[in-house]
């Protein structure tokens, strides 16, 4: 039996308990992960987003590997509001972690509809994925401006009374602002964020290496950009900030939580090692306990930063 | 704790890693009972060994050629093509192999049948061969039609002689690999009544034969797909494919609904 540690892993992320502060980031978790883990384990469970109207996804190739990362443009393909109700959410109930549902809409009332639809017995939370086009703002994502933001988060909170998590965008020039519009609209957590739109050619064909041109950059690759955007986001707000940007291992996750995050989510790092998030949990344990924390939640916002006097700090060259 | 895999990550131990031909490589190596329990058809997820200059991100998927549940073992034969291929090449024995697997969905052999054609081409051949054991093992006889650009190149076609199949070599370079020949042998194994179904893979051409062949005899066909992948679980939907399901055009993830699809099913 592994030592789990004696550091209480459980954190309360808007109004939901979690056994521990990792789960899946949408889109790169279904029940086929069963076969190889036990979901159990996991904090949380994060359907696949869906939408109201029926989607396919985009065309091939759909995923492309750089360096340190992955690109995808999938397109979200989804099967709607009934098959989810009557198919997925039946399967997910074998399960002992919350539910949270990725929701994502074309317009503000669009959204609002869906989160009504989806809040069903069996869903803790909702999971607003507004870095999807906006078709009122000529496909900008809600979540690249503060006004769109607050606006499709209000049209949210009104529509349904479960706990709302927004997943912002990292396609941001102002990502503390985005995030306090989210706050005042009335949301429960942030999640910060998603993939960074990129792109790459193929230097044999001219080709561009995804069939929608472009897409979003996941992977260690980003890493370090949304580490940072976590911890401005988690100073401009009081709500927790779950931090999802290239986390492989439990140090990246302990990197994120000391910037800010109460919980985190792991996605592209599970496509190249099933048993990720599994590794990221029991890493986290034996972390806080080497630390000798009584709690997860001691690392949250825990980085220390040197407030010497001007005085103290000398700015000569080293001695060679 | 009855937590009950059916897919495992290891680090299965290099046993050999071998060219087999100017082309092809054949790796052997040992690994847990679940993984050498692989049914034919089935797949694995390797991660590549990063050569210099190649560092692949994601896992390669790469289909069965044998699986020895009394020895643990998996085997895999591959051609050199690219960043993950490169990895795999530079593997020796002792070297460990970080593989997932089993996973998707394999051939299925009915017992009722009394012989079965297998059509393959390229590395459609090493993705057949676990099929010659198994058809032996149900008492049923195997054709192999194997197909390569030149005889040097087939591959496979001793290890379905040595489990008693009937192998015909069909090449580019001898003219033969054409679908109008391919065509004129089935159609004389159909006659002999050698055929009750078709096993396919790695040759659009050759699909498109067998889908019309099936049509007009009514027999049972499977194909296994080959498709770009990321994760192998259907978790990613990058690896769909368009299926004709009942007149109906659908994309099916080839990782989880497949690798192994019904034969009339397939868009070659």
């Amino acid at each position: 039996m592994m030592d789990r540690g004696t550091t209480d892993m459980a954190v309360t992320i808007g109004g939901v308990r979690l056994a521990n502060p990792v789960m899946p980031a949408s889109g790169t978790f279904a029940e086929g992960l069963s076969s190889v883990v036990d979901l159990n384990r996991l904090g949380a469970l994060v359907t696949k987003t869906i939408t109201r109207e029926l989607r396919t996804g985009n065309p091939l190739p759909r995923v492309a590997e750089v360096d340190s990362g992955m690109l995808n443009a999938i397109g979200i393909p989804s099967k709607g509001v009934p098959y989810f109700l009557e198919h997925t959410l039946p399967l997910y109930r074998q399960w002992v972690p919350p539910l949270v549902v990725s929701i994502s809409a074309p317009s503000a009332e669009h959204f609002a509809h869906l989160a009504a639809e989806v809040s069903v017995p069996g869903v803790t939370a909702i999971e607003a994925n507004i870095s999807c086009p906006n078709i009122e703002e000529d496909g900008k994502a809600f979540a690249m401006r503060a006004t769109s933001t607050e606006t499709v988060v209000r049209h949210l909170r009104a529509a349904t009374s479960l706990p709302l998590w927004v997943k912002l965008t990292p396609n941001t020039g102002d990502m503390a602002e985005v995030a306090k519009a989210a706050e005042a609209a009335g949301a429960d957590a942030l999640v910060v964020a998603n993939t960074i739109l990129a792109m790459a050619i193929d230097l044999q064909t001219f080709k561009p290496r995804l069939g929608n041109v472009m897409g979003g950059l996941s992977g260690p690759a980003i890493k370090p950009i949304v580490l940072r955007q976590v911890y401005q986001c988690a100073r401009a707000v009081r709500l927790p900030v779950i931090g999802c940007g290239g986390i492989s291992t439990a140090a990246d996750a302990a990197e994120y939580m000391l910037a800010g995050a109460s919980a985190v989510q792991v996605g592209t790092a599970t496509f190249l090692h099933p048993g990720a998030m599994i590794d990221v949990i029991d890493g986290l344990a034996r972390f806080c306990a080497l630390h000798g924390m009584a709690s997860v939640t001691e690392l949250v916002g825990a980085m220390k930063r040197e407030e010497a006097d001007e005085d103290d700090v000398t700015w000569a060259e080293p001695v060679a | 704790m009855n937590f009950c895999p059916s897919v495992v990550r290891e680090r299965a131990e290099v046993l050999s890693n071998t060219l087999v031909n100017s082309e092809y490589r054949h790796l052997v190596a040992a690994c847990g009972p679940l993984a050498a329990s692989a049914a034919p058809g089935q797949f694995f997820q390797l991660l590549c060994p990063a050569s210099p200059g190649n560092a692949p991100f994601f896992r390669r998927p790469m289909s069965l050629y044998g699986a020895d549940p009394a020895k643990r073992q998996v085997e895999f034969l591959y051609k050199v093509t690219g960043a993950g291929t490169r990895g795999l090449a530079d593997l020796h024995p002792g070297d460990r192999l970080d593989m997932m697997g089993p996973l998707g969905r394999g051939f299925v052999l009915d017992p009722a049948w009394k012989s079965i054609v297998a059509v393959g081409r390229g590395a459609g051949l090493a993705t057949l061969a676990p099929l010659a054991q198994a058809a032996q093992a149900l008492g049923i006889a195997v054709t192999a039609i194997l197909s390569a650009r030149r005889p040097d190149l087939v591959v496979s076609d001793a290890l379905f002689r040595s489990r008693g199949a009937t192998v015909l070599t069909v090449t580019d370079t001898e003219g033969t690999s054409g679908p109008a020949h391919v065509e004129g042998l089935l159609r004389g194994l159909i006659g002999q009544g050698s055929c009750d179904a078709f096993f396919t893979c790695g040759s659009s051409r050759l699909l498109r034969v067998q889908q019309r062949l099936a049509r007009e005899f009514n027999l049972p066909g499977s194909v296994a797909m080959e498709q770009q992948m990321a994760c192998g679980l259907g978790m990613c939907f990058c690896c769909v494919r368009d299926f004709n399901v009942g007149g109906e055009i659908v994309h099916k993830r080839v990782c989880w609904d497949g690798p192994v699809f019904d034969v009339l099913e397939a868009l070659p």
